[in-house]
């Protein structure tokens, strides 16, 4: 448990990381540190794209899988590692 | 003569009274039974309820009191990709990749955009005008040639031809990257269409010359000086025919008001020599043609522009001062009437003429894209869109109070055209 919270204060405390949300294979959110609304919105949100991108990357080619997604936006970069059980979603601002 | 006599006086009765008791009707009115109905209404029994949530105390403790997390799991998952995650923070943060990329989400810009606006000061002082404009085989350079248009006479002014390279850094819009100076007004210009840096000009003198823009001085490559054979008219229009008997040497197309239409050949001594001529003559056109002014002598047919067929090699349009179009044949065989001392027989071309403008014309345009349409215009402000089978018009449209000067089909678009006009649209 404390090894958790240490794990994700130190990529917390990464430069230009505005916020990092775990949440489980349903995707509910187990860990955030954005508010309950907007949480509840990127977990379900990047969930869905998350599952999507998988999907997509093992139809074009079924010995293949997702290992990594990044999303880049005109005010984030959103990043997100999957797993069988979790996402880790990182939420970073661009460099100035 | 004259006798006493009562007239009857003239009795009008009042009407008045009749008329109104005319107009009176009489009418009945009755409205409907209302019906009315009783009925009762009785409502469920109500129930009163009380419900009190309790504020929760933090968004995360509400996730964890409902989710059972396996901790162990959690952890192992973390660490295996807080590496990962790491990297590509780390990555990320260093990254420049997407520096000043702007995604274009929506449609691209439909108006045209003024890129560049260049000039000659030189030829500006003069008060030379832009004759012609013309792209290299590359797209990056343009030429433009200054000239006089409306010199009536000989003009024997200088006049220069200028080109820009727009992909070059530090392009100065007043300052060309060469300029060539010309004895005579230059009225028309072609580039190679597959050497970028050859390029030909047609002179107000009827000569031709052809220049190499890569080289620094002398850049005349070939010219045809003034030979019996030259055009003794302005040169209206240069064009550059691909040669399928000699590879890569094109041959060079002229044409001009003094009705002929030239085809010259490279020589080694730098040098134009007339490979073949057509001469266009009142008498030798089709009889659906009427030139009523050229009625007596050998009268030659002024030719102000072509256009290729896309389709057919052998086949051109041509638009001549009278207004008419006419379509013609490389492949002509018959002899024009009067030869003009030239050294190359010259042939008769033309084939069929179409209806006529109501006045010169100034340009033809084949459609890349269908084998025998191709627009006109001319003098009279008009388009003609014409089949190259039958005579009138398939469409005529009236686009400009003053003079057409250019008309062109889109290279990409089979339904859309582009025209300039003398007002400077």
């Amino acid at each position: 448990m404390a090894e958790v919270e240490e794990t994700l204060k130190r990529i917390q405390a990464h430069k230009g990381v505005a916020a990092t949300i775990v949440i489980n294979a349903e995707g509910i959110p187990i860990r955030t540190t954005l508010d309950n609304s907007t949480t509840v919105q990127y977990a379900g949100l990047l969930h869905q794209l998350t599952m999507k991108a998988r999907s997509t990357v093992r139809d074009i080619d079924p010995q293949n899988d997702l290992t990594f997604l990044r999303i880049r936006s005109k005010k984030h970069e959103i990043m997100v590692a999957p797993d069988k059980e979790y996402l880790l979603i990182v939420i970073q601002n661009p460099c100035e | 003569m004259f006798a006493d006599g009562t007239v009857p006086g003239a009795d009008v009765e009042s009407l008045w009274r009749s008329a109104r008791s005319a107009r009176c009707e009489a009418k009945s009115c009755q409205t409907g039974k209302i019906s009315t109905a009783e009925t009762a209404v009785q409502s469920h029994t109500i129930r009163d309820a009380g419900v009190q949530t309790d504020q929760s105390k933090a968004a995360v403790q509400d996730f964890q009191q409902e989710v059972q997390v396996d901790y162990a799991s959690l952890l192992s998952f973390l660490q295996r990709v807080e590496d990962a995650v790491i990297k590509e923070l780390n990555r990320n943060w260093k990254s420049r990749a997407f520096d000043g990329f702007e995604v274009n989400w929506t449609d691209q810009n439909e108006t045209v955009l003024c890129l560049h606006t260049l000039s000659y000061p030189e030829a500006q002082d003069q008060n030379l005008q832009v004759t012609s404009v013309s792209w290299n085989a590359t797209g990056s350079v343009v030429a433009c040639s200054y000239g006089r248009l409306d010199g009536g006479d000989w003009s024997t002014e200088k006049s220069y031809v200028c080109t820009w390279n727009l992909d070059r850094r530090g392009l100065n819009p007043e300052r060309p990257d060469l300029v060539v100076d010309v004895p005579s007004s230059v009225m028309c210009l072609a580039f190679h269409p597959s050497q970028p840096s050859v390029i030909a000009g047609g002179l107000f003198s009827g000569e031709l010359v052809v220049w190499d823009t890569s080289r620094t001085e002398d850049s005349v490559i070939w010219r045809t000086g003034m030979t019996d054979d030259t055009h003794t008219d302005p040169v209206y229009q240069v064009n550059w025919l691909p040669d399928a008997k000699h590879g890569n040497h094109s041959r060079l197309l002229s044409v001009s008001t003094d009705g002929k239409i030239l085809v010259w050949r490279e020589e080694r001594d730098g040098r134009l020599a007339l490979a073949e001529g057509f001469a266009m003559v009142a008498q030798q056109v089709p009889r659906s043609m009427r030139l009523k002014k050229f009625a007596c002598g050998e009268a030659a047919v002024g030719v102000t522009s072509l256009s290729f067929s896309h389709f057919d090699p052998c086949v051109f349009v041509v638009g001549v001062e009278g207004g008419y179009s006419l379509k013609c044949s490389i492949a002509a065989e018959m002899p024009a009437l009067h030869q003009m001392g030239s050294s190359v027989p010259l042939r008769a071309p033309a084939e069929l003429a179409f209806s006529p403008h109501g006045g010169p014309v100034y340009s033809v345009s084949c459609s890349p894209f269908h084998r025998n349409l191709f627009l006109t215009c001319g003098t009279d402000g008009q388009i003609h869109l014409h089949s190259m089978l039958q005579t009138q018009p398939l469409i005529s449209l009236q686009l400009s109070k003053k003079y057409l000067f250019c008309v062109r089909w889109s290279p990409v678009r089979p339904l859309v055209f582009a025209a300039a006009s003398g007002e400077g649209k």
